[in-house]
């Protein structure tokens, strides 16, 4: 048990000194400095998904997740712009904006289950784009656009971080800000998930009757999975429209929303890193195989096929099957 | 009036037909067939290659974008499908391979034919314009039609053997095996029957709207409201779906003009609202 602890320390300090240092050494020794933007979308990406991952885990197929991203970096983006506030206040309100609206629709919502809850929260995901080129403060298709870099940070006196447009190299900030927020998050669904309240979510997944019939609260845990799943894709959001300064009715559509479910699939349903190392894999996957042309989503959806073929449960399930061997 | 109806009863024609496929590989296989609206697509396309391009007759092309269609839903269940349903622990992992079939459609879609916007000369020329409804007679064609292939399908799975075994299938699968039905045989039936339909309309419709690469989304997502609205895996259902969103669509481009294009801004969120009060749509399977 003792050695099985010290293993998962090791891992985790491995992990940290890899997001944190390695990368960052090897990327500014390399000078690839464009590979910051795609690992900081990576991580914000496996952020959303990490969401998506936690509604899988009370057993809900969720495709609305881009409904939320773009609902947080629309929050985000208004409050900036209109109201002047700084973009440090604005990602928790965004995050919390999403988690309140997200408790408002579950409510009705979660009731559905199977296809029925998957086909409604892809039309939401389409809801929210609708909404968003309708309503008279997301300025319709035009969107909104030159935002500010968040700026400085200080408590008391003290500057915690720096103002963006200062920084000499504001990716390597907006990395660092990413892959925090990631390790927080994976951190949090990791406690989750080995938590009294994650068990009880299992048993959500596999059969809600009997669990309502021995005094599990069902309604109540999957409002609290559905709201933290919406809170970390409204966040992502959030950072999204402070990287690329700009928020469209676009930014996030149904693809989205699917690729979020895909990096779920890909990585494995049955694993708290599976939407990490899905993410990676089908970013980085999409972005080598550019080179190919026009081939890209040819070759890129062919290997789908062929790893749903060969791995239906995903990638980590490898490492299963090998300790079972 | 008159006009809004008749336009929302052609539009539903040929809405319920792509309900129906979708429904039935549904409730065959339990798969959420997310290339759904690719597979009307590529119909949309051979027609037009075969009608268009190389000058056959209407009907030549329409049959061989449902065969085409049938040909490749059935190796889509023999080979991909079929296979991952035995190997998965959950269920839902069919929905990853579906929506990776579905983009690699849209790859092999837009490598084979491009991304222009293609149509085809009309089939049958003129307007009919009488008791205060226009509507150009190839629509009225096509919604007949579509109309006559609903009820052959009906038909089909009432009264023959296959339709009675798909049945069967759908209702408890366990219990049609051990009654003799070779189930691995109907589900590949049931899958080339979805997509030939798939394939029937995109046919059907590229005489109409035309077809590009890019619709094969948008279609899907109609085709799962209209599931939803019905109850998915009945077949009454998805034609029922089909008419009501037909209509409402009609209704409210009409009704709600001079709010701008919210018209299924309004429609998802009646959906949503319906969908809190009947769980299962309206004549649906508990948690299909």
């Amino acid at each position: 048990m003792t050695r099985n602890r010290n293993m998962e320390i090791a891992s985790v300090v491995a992990f940290l000194a890899i997001v944190f240092v390695a990368v960052p050494a090897a990327i500014s020794a390399s000078g690839r400095f464009d590979l910051y933007y795609t690992l900081t979308s990576v991580a914000l990406l496996s952020i959303a998904s990490a969401g998506v991952w936690l509604t899988f885990y009370i057993g809900r197929i969720n495709i609305g997740q881009g409904a939320y991203a773009l609902m947080g970096g629309y929050v985000s983006a208004i409050l900036v712009m209109n109201y002047g506030w700084s973009f440090w206040w604005t990602l928790p309100v965004a995050g919390l904006f999403c988690a309140a609206a997200s408790v408002l629709i579950g409510l009705p919502i979660l009731r559905l289950r199977g296809v029925y809850f998957a086909m409604v929260t892809l039309v939401l995901t389409e809801v929210a784009r609708l909404l968003a080129l309708a309503l008279p403060i997301t300025n319709g298709a035009k969107g909104i656009v030159s935002i500010p870099l968040p700026g400085a940070l200080s408590v008391f006196g003290l500057t915690i971080i720096p103002d963006f447009a200062t920084l000499q190299n504001s990716r390597l900030a907006f990395y660092l800000l990413a892959v925090t927020l990631m390790v927080v998050c994976f951190g949090v669904m990791y406690r989750l998930v080995h938590s009294r309240i994650g068990k009880l979510c299992q048993s959500l997944q596999q059969n809600e009757e009997l669990a309502s019939s021995i005094g599990v609260n069902i309604a109540y845990l999957r409002i609290i999975a559905y709201a933290v799943s919406s809170f970390f894709g409204g966040v992502a959001g959030a950072i999204f429209a402070a990287i690329s300064q700009s928020i469209y009715p676009s930014s996030f559509t149904v693809t989205d929303s699917v690729n979020f479910m895909l990096n779920c699939f890909l990585g494995g349903l049955g694993y708290v890193f599976g939407p990490m190392l899905g993410t990676l894999v089908l970013y980085f996957g999409w972005d080598l195989l550019f080179q190919t042309g026009e081939f890209q989503l040819l070759i890129y959806s062919g290997l789908m096929i062929v790893l749903m073929l060969v791995l239906p449960n995903g990638l980590l399930s490898l490492a299963e099957t090998r300790k079972k061997a | 009036m008159e006009q809004v109806i008749a336009n929302g009863l052609y539009l539903g024609a040929q809405y319920a037909l792509i309900a129906l496929g979708l429904t039935l590989i549904f409730a065959l296989m339990n798969v959420l067939n997310f290339a759904h609206g690719q597979m009307y697509v590529l119909g949309g396309f051979i027609t037009y290659t075969v009608y268009g391009q190389l000058g056959l007759p209407f009907v030549v092309a329409l049959l061989a974008s449902g065969i085409t269609l049938a040909v490749i839903g059935a190796l889509m269940e023999k080979f991909l499908f079929r296979t991952v349903i035995r190997r998965s622990h959950r269920e839902e992992s069919t929905m990853l391979l579906a929506a990776a079939t579905a983009f690699f459609f849209d790859a092999v879609i837009l490598l084979l034919f491009g991304e222009k916007q293609r149509g085809v000369p009309k089939i049958v020329k003129g307007v009919f314009n009488d008791a205060g409804i226009i509507m150009p007679y190839d629509r009225m064609v096509v919604g007949a039609l579509a109309i006559v292939f609903i009820a052959a399908f009906v038909l089909y799975m009432q009264y023959s053997r296959v339709g009675r075994a798909m049945r069967a299938l759908a209702q408890d699968r366990v219990a049609a095996q051990l009654m003799g039905v070779r189930v691995d045989r109907y589900s590949m039936i049931g899958f080339a029957l979805g997509a030939m339909l798939a394939g029937v309309v995109g046919g059907l419709l590229v005489t109409i709207t035309g077809v590009n690469s890019g619709i094969g989304g948008p279609i899907s997502i109609k085709a799962f409201l209209m599931v939803m609205i019905g109850g998915a895996g009945v077949v009454g259902g998805a034609i029922a779906g089909g008419f009501i969103l037909g209509m409402m669509e009609s209704v409210g481009l009409t009704a709600l003009r001079e709010y701008g294009d919210v018209t299924y801004l309004v429609i998802f969120a009646a959906l949503m609202v319906f969908l809190s009060i009947r769980p299962n749509g309206l004549m649906g399977k508990p948690w299909g």
